[in-house]
């Protein structure tokens, strides 16, 4: 077990290393003074002398890159241009908001997929399954953004039964916070359902048909416990999977989600940050998504020999 | 049944394209600011929008950018991903490892925030946005065609191109690539759809077509503000979007059901 934890985050850190080349890079790409880019139009002379001099623009670019990443581990990832502070405070705070709708929403869409997923299989070809794999394909048409507008004309605006523009944050009004919470995690739950169900339908289908299935139904089984206790567990590792990967990209930013519902999570800060071309905070931003999806997919890859004991042997 | 919708709807797109490049009922970017926010009627079927656009003239604009925009962005990741997994698949060794290395960190990226970024850089036109979505993509095909390559290389008629003394290019493009077509084509049906979907979602953020073209993606954030008393101008655009993807993943997954080899064995 030891030895795949360490080789497992031994493959992660070429990948970690590249994405801060790529990061690192995408600044330079920029035409002009690097230093002029990262604190804007508007800087004076003696920051400009100070950020060329905490650059090192003199330097030759691997160590330039260097101090950038020694920084960056540090935490320091410069200061917006547009607000003044640290990109990394500001990525923190709307980090928050991105993790509770994101963690929520991924929870409840696996729960709803493995439910819908395994009985659909269960029953193939069944006017139930029909409904489940229409919906899914439905599902999967709908832009997450239109979804949110229609729930937002329909519960805001119409019922006026939930509150949509702005937002409160947890530390002030827990009750008020989760209320408005509520329209963007339905929206990105019914979103991310759609994948999920029709991967858990396709393996649990697989399954069923191996003779193990056979020998636990002859043994006398109920039909729930067959399910739940010999069809999930092997069924389930190709979803997992793909929560790994859906979590992971989520969790970078849900910018649409958050457009929709004027939530400041981090997809919001990101598209904000281009929009105004604060490129510090949108370095930073891609930086810290990149970096969030491969600890969560070693978290996923780790959590794989719970459900299959036989990864640690490869 | 389900590929005869699929038919239907991609159909009802390509004619509504078709139609829209020799008539359409109103200049799409004409304003018209006595009949502003009219809804939908005689005159105007979808209605018109805040500046008193016809907002079905600008759908089938709309339709025509954003599928053109789409097509650009799949057929750029194929090329470059399907070059490049026959590399990594075919030569194994350090070129794969390598490629495999650089398609792992961009993966790393979402999609969408990584378009955003090189947005940022690039600039907002139609062209960094299809070179910003394709880099996002390009990936995926990577994966598949290195996947399907490594597969296909052991099989004796590759064998017996390379012992007949075919160079690699040769033996790659003559004897390797016809036969990955399959799972590419299937890729590319449901690349299409999540490039319109990015594309729209770009639009929506306000970093993706800019003003005054329409696409269905700015048509939709254009429409925020007037949604309490112009439904119509939210939900004629989502539909468009929602109704092309549901065509061109019905076509893609019955695509799929004919192709996969694994059903047809």
């Amino acid at each position: 077990m030891l030895g795949y934890i360490f080789k497992r985050l031994l493959l992660a850190l070429p990948t970690l290393l590249l994405v801060a080349v790529g990061v690192f890079l995408l600044i330079r790409l920029i035409p002009g003074d690097p230093a002029l880019v990262l604190l804007g139009n508007d800087a004076d002379a003696a920051s400009l002398a100070g950020m060329r001099a905490d650059l090192g623009l003199d330097r030759p670019l691997p160590v330039q890159f260097l101090t950038w990443v020694e920084h960056a581990v540090r935490g320091d990832l410069g200061r917006s241009i547009v607000s003044g502070e640290p990109v990394s405070t500001l990525i923190l705070n709307h980090f928050a908001v991105t993790a509770v709708v994101v963690l929520v929403a991924v929870t409840l869409a696996t729960l709803l997929a493995i439910t819908a997923g395994l009985v659909a299989a269960w029953r193939q070809n069944s006017s139930l399954d029909l409904a489940v794999v229409g919906a899914a394909t439905v599902v999967l048409a709908l832009p997450s953004f239109w979804l949110g507008l229609v729930m937002l004309l329909l519960f805001g605006v119409k019922l006026g039964w939930l509150p949509f523009v702005g937002y409160v944050p947890f530390s002030e009004s827990a009750a008020e916070a989760a209320l408005f919470l509520v329209m963007p995690i339905a929206t990105l739950t019914i979103t991310e359902s759609g994948v999920l169900t029709r991967m858990m339908r396709a393996s649990s289908i697989d399954v069923l048909q191996l003779d193990y299935v056979t020998h636990a139904r002859a043994k006398g089984l109920a039909e729930s416990t067959v399910l739940t206790r010999h069809v999930f567990p092997n069924a389930f590792a190709p979803t997992l999977t793909l929560v790994g990967l859906t979590l992971g990209h989520l969790l970078g930013g849900v910018a649409v989600i958050e457009t929709v519902f004027t939530l400041p999570g981090l997809g919001r800060l990101m598209v904000d940050s281009v929009l105004s071309r604060d490129y510090p905070v949108v370095q930073g931003c891609l930086l810290f998504t990149a970096v969030v999806y491969v600890v969560v997919n070693l978290v996923v890859d780790l959590c794989y020999p719970i459900f299959d004991p036989r990864v640690t042997a490869r | 049944m389900s590929l005869r919708l699929g038919i239907a709807l991609v159909g009802a797109l390509l004619l509504t394209i078709v139609v829209g490049l020799v008539w359409m009922p109103y200049d799409p970017i004409a304003i018209d600011l006595v009949h502003p926010l009219s809804p939908p009627e005689l005159k105007h079927w979808f209605g018109t929008d805040e500046f008193g656009r016809d907002v079905l003239s600008r759908s089938m604009l709309g339709a025509r950018i954003s599928v053109l925009l789409a097509l650009a962005t799949v057929a750029l990741a194929i090329i470059l991903g399907t070059a490049l997994g026959l590399l990594a698949g075919y030569l194994r060794g350090w070129t794969d490892r390598l490629l495999m290395t650089l398609t792992d960190t961009v993966l790393a990226f979402p999609g969408i925030l990584l378009a955003l970024g090189l947005i940022a850089v690039l600039g907002s036109s139609d062209s960094s946005i299809i070179l910003a979505l394709a880099t996002a993509y390009t990936p995926s095909v990577v994966r598949v065609v290195r996947g399907t390559v490594l597969s296909i290389r052991e099989r004796e008629f590759i064998e017996a191109s390379r012992s007949a003394g075919d160079s690699a290019l040769e033996t790659m493009l003559r004897h390797v690539l016809p036969n990955i077509l399959p799972p590419i084509v299937v890729l590319a049906t449901s690349l299409f759809g999540w490039a319109l979907l990015s594309e729209s979602a770009l639009s929506f953020l306000g970093v993706g077509v800019p003003p005054p073209a329409p696409t269905w993606g700015n048509m939709l954030s254009d429409s925020r503000p007037y949604m309490d008393v112009a439904g119509w101008l939210s939900i004629v655009p989502g539909l468009c979007i929602a109704g092309t993807l549901l065509g061109v993943n019905l076509l893609g997954d019955a695509l799929r059901d004919r192709l996969d080899p694994r059903r047809l064995s």
